[in-house]
C-alpha cells in the first residue's frame, strides 16, 4: 500500500515534467514585466528574476535531473553490474587486480573528479562534435560529460556488492551444476548469476538514482553542472539562493524547487527502503 | 577388463597463504596419493568425517578442481588432462547429485526450464516438444508428476528437491554419477526413500556411482566396494562385507562405533 502510494507520487513528478512544460500556458524562457510575482492564480508558484514562470521553469527542470539522474544511474548499474559479475566470478589475480583499482578510485573525492572531467574535457567534446554528424549534440557537450561522470562515479559500491555476491554464488551447487553440464561461462553468469543478483541491484539502483540526481544538483549549484539556456533543479535552486536577501525574499523562488527536489528524494529513499525489507 | 574410472595416485594440495603479502605458508594436503578403482555398474562408496577430502575427489573427477598430481582416467581416457572442447563428451557421461538440496537447484528457474538446459547443451538437435516431453519422462523417472515442470524449486520439499536434482543429472543418459553426500541434508525416512531410488535407477540404466557419505550405515546398503579416507589418505578399501564385518584400520573401526544404535 505505502509502495503504492510512492510510486503514484513519483509518476506524477515524472509525468508532470514530461508533460507540464507542453501544456504550460508559458514557456521556459519567456520573460514577462512580473518580474519577482508572488504565487497568484496566473503564476501558480510565482516567477522568478525575469519574470519567467516558475512552474513551468519547475517541471521543465524536473526533465533534466530525472534524465541526468535516470541515465547516470544506468551508467553506473552497467558499469558496476559487468565489473563485479567478471572480478567475483574469475577470482584470482584478475579480482585482485581489478578491487585494488577500485579501493584507489574509492580514495578519490568523487566530485572532484567529476568537476576536473567536465572541465577538461567540455571543449574539446563540443569541437569533437562540432565536426561530426553529431553535431546537434555539441552544444550539449557538458551535459553529455555530466551524464558519464557521474555514472562513472557512482558505480564502485555496486561493483563491491556484486562481487561479493558473486562469490559466494558461484559456490553454490546449482551454478557447479551448470558448469558440469558443459553451459558455456556467458550462459552460466547471464542465466544462473545475474538474476540472483537483480533484487540487490534494484534496491542499488533506488540508491543511485537520488544520489546522482543530488549531484548533478550539486554541480549545477555550483554552475559547473547544466547551464542556462537549460535548467535543472539544482540551477533553479541556485538562481532562487542568489535572490535570498534581508529586504526583499522571493521565498518562492528557493521553496519550490526545494521542495520539489526534497521530496523526489525522499521517495526514492523510502522506494529503496522497502524494497530492502525481506519480501513477504 | 579395465575399470571404468581408473584414479591413480591422485593428490590435490591447496596453498595455505596468510600475512598481509599473501605468501604460501604451507599446504593443505586435501588428496594425498589416492589411488582408486570403479568398475563399470559397480557403487564405490567413500566415507570419511568432514575436511577428509571425499567432496574434493569427487570434484576432481568431474574436473571441478584440478590435480595437484596423478590422474584420473575414465574407459582409459585420461579426463584429467583433458580441456575445453575435449571435455564436453565427458560431460555428457560423468553427471553430479549434490548434498543440499535447497542450493542446487537455480531458484529463478522453473524445473521445466532446469531440466531442459542440459537438453539444450547436449542434444541440441532435440525439437522442444521433444524436449517437453523428455522432461515429464524424467519427473516420472523419479517419482515426481510431470505437471509439476511448471513450478519453481521452492514449492518443493528437500526430498522432491533432491529428486529433481536427480533427474538433472539423469538428464544427458549418463554412465557414471557422483552422489556427493546425496541424503545427509534429509529426515532419516526420506533418506530411505531416495536411497532406494538411486539403487532403482541403478539397476534399469545399468549405472555407476560414487557414493560419498559420512554415515557408514548408508553406504554400507548402497555400496560394493568401499573406501576410506582420512585426511586425504586412502587408510582402507575392500568389499562392502569385509569393510563393516572385520574393518582392519583403526580409523575404520572408530567410523563404525560410532553408528549410533538402538539397545
Amino acid at each position: 500500500m505505502k509502495v503504492r502510494l510512492l510510486l503514484l507520487t513519483l509518476g506524477l513528478i515524472v509525468a508532470a515534467s514530461l508533460v507540464g512544460p507542453v501544456v504550460s500556458p508559458h514557456t521556459v524562457s519567456e520573460v514577462s514585466t512580473a518580474r519577482l510575482a508572488p504565487p497568484s492564480l496566473h503564476h501558480l508558484l510565482g516567477t522568478d528574476l525575469h519574470g519567467r514562470d516558475l512552474l513551468t521553469r519547475l517541471l521543465y527542470g524536473g526533465r533534466i535531473s530525472l534524465l541526468v539522474g535516470f541515465v547516470g544511474a544506468s551508467v553506473s548499474l552497467f558499469v558496476g553490474v559487468t565489473y563485479g559479475l567478471i572480478a567475483g566470478y574469475w577470482g584470482g589475480r584478475a579480482d585482485e587486480a581489478m578491487m585494488r583499482l577500485v579501493d584507489i578510485l574509492y580514495a578519490l573525492p568523487r566530485i572532484v573528479l567529476v568537476i576536473v572531467l567536465i572541465t577538461l574535457f567540455d571543449l574539446k567534446l563540443k569541437t569533437l562534435l562540432d565536426g561530426t554528424f553529431l553535431s546537434s549534440l555539441a552544444p550539449h557537450a557538458r551535459l553529455l560529460l555530466l551524464f558519464v561522470g557521474l555514472g562513472l562515479v557512482e558505480w564502485l559500491t555496486l561493483a563491491r556488492i556484486v562481487r561479493t555476491q558473486v562469490l559466494s554464488i558461484k559456490e553454490r551447487p546449482f551454478v557447479l551444476s551448470a558448469r558440469l553440464m558443459g553451459q558455456s561461462t556467458p550462459t552460466i553468469l547471464f542465466r544462473q548469476i545475474l538474476p540472483q543478483v537483480f533484487p540487490i541491484v534494484l534496491t542499488y539502483l533506488t540508491l543511485a538514482l537520488p544520489a546522482v540526481i543530488l549531484e548533478e544538483s550539486f554541480l549545477s549549484f555550483l554552475g559547473l553542472g547544466v547551464q542556462a539556456p537549460l535548467a535543472s533543479w539544482g540551477t533553479l535552486l541556485a538562481d532562487g539562493a542568489a535572490l535570498l536577501n534581508p529586504i526583499e525574499t522571493p521565498w518562492w523562488c528557493t521553496l519550490f524547487p526545494a521542495l520539489l527536489l526534497t521530496s523526489t528524494l525522499l521517495i526514492l529513499n523510502f522506494l529503496g527502503d522497502q524494497l530492502r525489507q525481506p519480501q513477504k | 577388463m579395465s575399470p571404468l574410472v581408473d584414479i591413480h595416485h591422485l593428490s590435490v594440495h591447496f596453498p595455505v597463504k596468510s600475512g598481509l603479502l599473501q605468501r604460501p605458508t604451507g599446504v593443505v594436503k586435501a588428496l594425498d596419493n589416492v589411488s582408486l578403482k570403479i568398475e563399470k555398474g559397480s557403487t564405490l562408496g567413500l566415507v570419511g568425517e568432514s575436511g577428509s577430502g571425499k567432496t574434493t575427489l569427487g570434484r576432481v573427477i568431474v574436473r571441478l578442481v584440478d590435480p595437484t598430481a596423478g590422474s584420473v582416467s575414465y574407459q582409459g581416457e585420461r579426463i584429467s588432462a583433458l580441456s575445453g572442447s575435449s571435455l564436453r563428451p565427458y560431460r555428457k557421461k560423468i553427471q553430479m547429485v549434490f548434498q543440499d538440496p535447497y542450493n542446487s537447484l537455480n531458484p529463478r528457474l522453473r524445473i521445466g526450464t532446469i531440466l531442459a538446459e542440459p537438453l539444450e547443451i547436449h542434444f541440441p538437435r532435440m525439437s522442444a516438444s521433444d524436449r517437453s516431453d523428455r522432461v515429464s519422462e524424467l519427473l516420472r523417472l523419479v517419482g515426481l508428476d510431470p505437471t509439476h515442470a511448471r513450478r519453481f524449486p521452492h514449492e518443493f520439499s528437500g526430498g522432491q528437491r533432491q529428486r529433481i536434482g536427480i533427474a538433472r543429472a539423469l538428464a544427458v543418459e549418463p554412465e557414471f554419477i557422483i552422489c556427493d553426500e546425496p541424503v545427509s541434508a534429509l529426515d532419516v525416512s526420506v533418506q530411505a526413500q531416495i536411497v532406494n531410488l538411486l539403487m532403482d535407477l541403478q539397476e534399469k540404466f545399468n549405472l555407476t556411482y560414487l557414493f560419498i557419505a559420512h554415515d557408514l550405515a548408508v553406504v554400507e546398503h548402497v555400496s560394493d566396494q568401499i573406501a576410506v579416507l582420512e585426511h586425504g589418505k586412502l587408510v582402507e578399501e575392500g568389499s562392502s562385507e569385509q569393510i563393516t564385518t572385520q574393518p582392519t584400520h583403526p580409523y575404520t573401526q572408530r567410523l563404525l562405533a560410532s553408528i549410533p544404535s538402538i539397545d
